[in-house]
């Protein structure tokens, strides 16, 4: 084990898949010169050179989009768009192109491309750059979506991501990107079909995914202390989801919280609710609760904008709500 | 009018205007008789553009389209048949019957769709374009779409990546004048289609679509220069639609005097009679040349009718590549 950032781990994801193909090209805005807006890709225009290192214009939908035509064309590109929030201004190309032509073409043709970018709240940057849509994107049949929360699966998702021939989404967590934690140098690949348990527990299950990961481990130290043990379940791949690994653990503690920092009506949230519902209704005793961010724009002031996303506390309430205590 | 070269050369063209025209006509037909279902948008006015600019590419170009693609499709040299069943919804069509109208696809001849949100086949064109230069391939995308799409952010992001990184695409704007229903007049501020692409230092021209015979030669001209690799092209075609927009509309948009006068412009009349005029069409040859078109369709209509559905097991297939290529 050896500690490492979030950033440096995305960084060397990055390195090693540039390094195993010469057909990966990374593109996006700033990712050249500037090194990345979160400095993921500093240093590799240096390394790989301007043919595969591509600065674009603020044209979201249209760098997204010629990534498409790109990997069409043969090439393996990796397009980073800064933000979620920006990535709104491409959805077009990802809804109408990216997932469809597969299986409207009738199995011509694939996309193997990986878009990356960073999502979430919690850095005081006000409504317009706090989202977390990850749930919209899974909703999108002919894709996959991909959260990493721990460095092992920043720094190895991306490589596996690289052996999928159709579209997949990386949703890195900004929070995260500072954060240091133990690279698990044993796991050279990970997969992605399967959600993991972080933490094992008896008493209830605590389902999430991304940044919230963090806080739902936190809370789990609280519960911990007066004599509650929760196991941690981190989704890790929204689509496809691995349902049997959240019923494996519900069923074994009969009780679960869901947590996400998106908006919680229509959120991923409720889908995984809805799906425990229908997989172990009758293992349940109690409501499926659900923490997610109160439903308003996300605000500048701090103790606004933590108030409106989902905390440690707020877990540690549902479960004591969850278990009459 | 630029003359014709060579009466070989001459009565080809016509005859490809006439199969994009008289398969159109069957279409319009059984979409009366419900055979065809869902958008189906027509071509007609329009096939000198197809007829004279598709041939330009070879076989190792890629083509991306739009909703009003069959013509296109068809010069391509996809098949009648497949084409068809694909009308249909069969199994047997050129994206097994999924797409329908809107949705042409054919791997084999780099053709792209068929991609039918205005102006969201621009960046994917970008894209193949990047991929050939990337992988030093001296091929050229052809991107195709029409006067509603520049109105569309799309429109003016890729042409100026493309310019910006020089890339092998030739923009094809087929301008008739209207985005469904709304003038070019009435939605853009610049109506000379041409000249937005200097905003972005890529060569232009705007060439007369009613003319296979300047239609062709303004756009093999612009494949060599991009072939060549002095990157991006763009031609702005001038032509008009005589019929609806899709199936049916009222048409409130526009006169029928304006229509009446467009198709004194019909370019198939119109370069019949300048074949006739230069002593290279006969009667007998266009009999001869209607009589195999008309086979042609009838047996593209009955590969449609004994096509298959594809059945309802095979729903969710292809929605992913089930093996894994290397890299």
């Amino acid at each position: 084990m050896a500690k490492i950032t979030y950033r440096e781990a995305v960084r060397a994801g990055l390195r090693e898949a540039l390094q195993s193909n010469p057909r990966v090209f990374l593109m996006g805005e700033d990712v050249g010169k500037y090194g990345g807006t979160y400095a993921c890709s500093k240093g590799l225009l240096d390394e790989f050179g301007p043919e595969r290192i591509r600065d674009t214009p603020l044209s979201e939908s249209t760098f997204v989009g010629a990534g498409i035509g790109a990997a069409l064309g043969g090439m393996r590109p990796i397009v980073e768009v800064m933000t979620v929030n920006f990535i709104l201004l491409a959805l077009d190309q990802i809804v109408n192109n990216a997932a469809t032509i597969r299986h409207m073409s009738g199995g011509q043709f694939s996309i193997p491309l990986i878009v990356r970018m960073a999502t979430g709240a919690g850095r005081q940057v006000a409504a317009q750059h706090s989202h977390s849509l990850e749930g919209w994107y899974a909703h999108i049949p002919g894709i996959t979506v991909l959260a990493p929360a721990t460095v092992t699966d920043a720094r190895r998702m991306l490589l596996a991501a690289l052996q999928e021939p159709d579209p997949v989404f990386i949703f890195e967590h900004a929070y995260l990107y500072p954060l240091e934690g133990e690279l698990d140098e044993s796991a050279l690949s990970v997969d992605l079909t399967h959600a993991a348990v972080r933490r094992t527990g008896p008493d209830i299950s605590l389902i999430t995914f991304g940044g919230s990961l963090w806080k739902a481990l936190e809370a789990a130290d609280q519960l911990a202390q007066e004599g509650i043990s929760a196991e941690v379940v981190d989704l890790r791949i929204l689509r496809p989801l691995d349902i049997s690994t959240v019923l494996t653990s519900v069923r074994k503690t009969h009780r679960a919280v869901v947590i996400d920092e998106g908006w919680r009506t229509g959120s991923f949230a409720a889908e995984v609710s809805a799906q425990i519902m229908e997989g172990a209704f009758y293992d349940l005793d109690g409501p499926v609760a659900r923490v997610c961010s109160v439903e308003v724009p996300i605000p500048y002031p701090k103790h606004l904008e933590d108030a409106a996303l989902p905390q440690p506390e707020k877990i540690v309430q549902a479960v004591h709500s969850l278990m009459g205590r | 009018m630029t003359h014709v070269v060579g009466r070989d050369h001459g009565l080809e063209l016509l005859r490809q205007m006439l199969r994009i025209r008289r398969f159109e006509e069957k279409c319009a037909e059984l979409y009366s008789g419900g055979k065809i279902r869902g958008f189906l948008h027509l071509y007609i006015g329009e096939e000198a553009v197809a007829v004279g600019a598709m041939p330009c590419f070879t076989s190792e170009d890629a083509i991306v389209g739009t909703y009003r693609e069959h013509g296109h499709a068809i010069i391509r040299g996809i098949p009648m048949g497949p084409l068809m069943a694909e009308l249909y919804g069969k199994a047997n069509g050129c994206a097994r019957g999924r797409g329908g109208s809107m949705h042409f696809f054919d791997a084999a001849r780099r053709f792209y769709g068929g991609l039918a949100i205005v102006g969201g086949g621009l960046p994917v064109a970008v894209g193949l374009a990047l991929a050939d230069h990337m992988q030093q391939r001296r091929r050229v995308t052809a991107c195709i779409f029409g006067d509603g799409a520049v109105a569309e952010g799309e429109f003016h992001e890729s042409l100026n990546l493309a310019a910006l990184w020089k890339l092998p695409v030739l923009f094809l704007c087929e301008n008739n004048l209207y985005a469904m229903g709304t003038a070019l007049g009435r939605h853009q501020s610049q109506i000379d289609i041409a000249r937005k692409a200097d905003a972005y230092a890529i060569p232009a021209e705007a060439v007369n679509g009613m003319d296979v015979l300047a239609v062709e030669s303004a756009t093999r001209k612009a494949v060599d220069s991009v072939r060549a690799g002095h990157g991006p092209y763009l031609l702005e075609y001038r032509t008009y639609r005589f019929r609806a927009h899709s199936m049916y509309d009222a048409e409130l948009y526009r006169t029928k005097d304006e229509v009446a006068q467009w198709k004194q412009r019909d370019p198939i009349a119109l370069f019949q009679q300048q074949l006739r005029d230069e002593g290279f069409l006969t009667d007998a040859d266009l009999d001869n040349m209607e009589t195999a078109i008309a086979t042609e369709i009838a047996e593209a209509v009955s590969f449609a009718e004994m096509g298959p559905w594809e059945p309802l097991e095979d729903l969710t297939k292809d929605l992913y590549t089930p093996s894994k290529p290397a890299g």
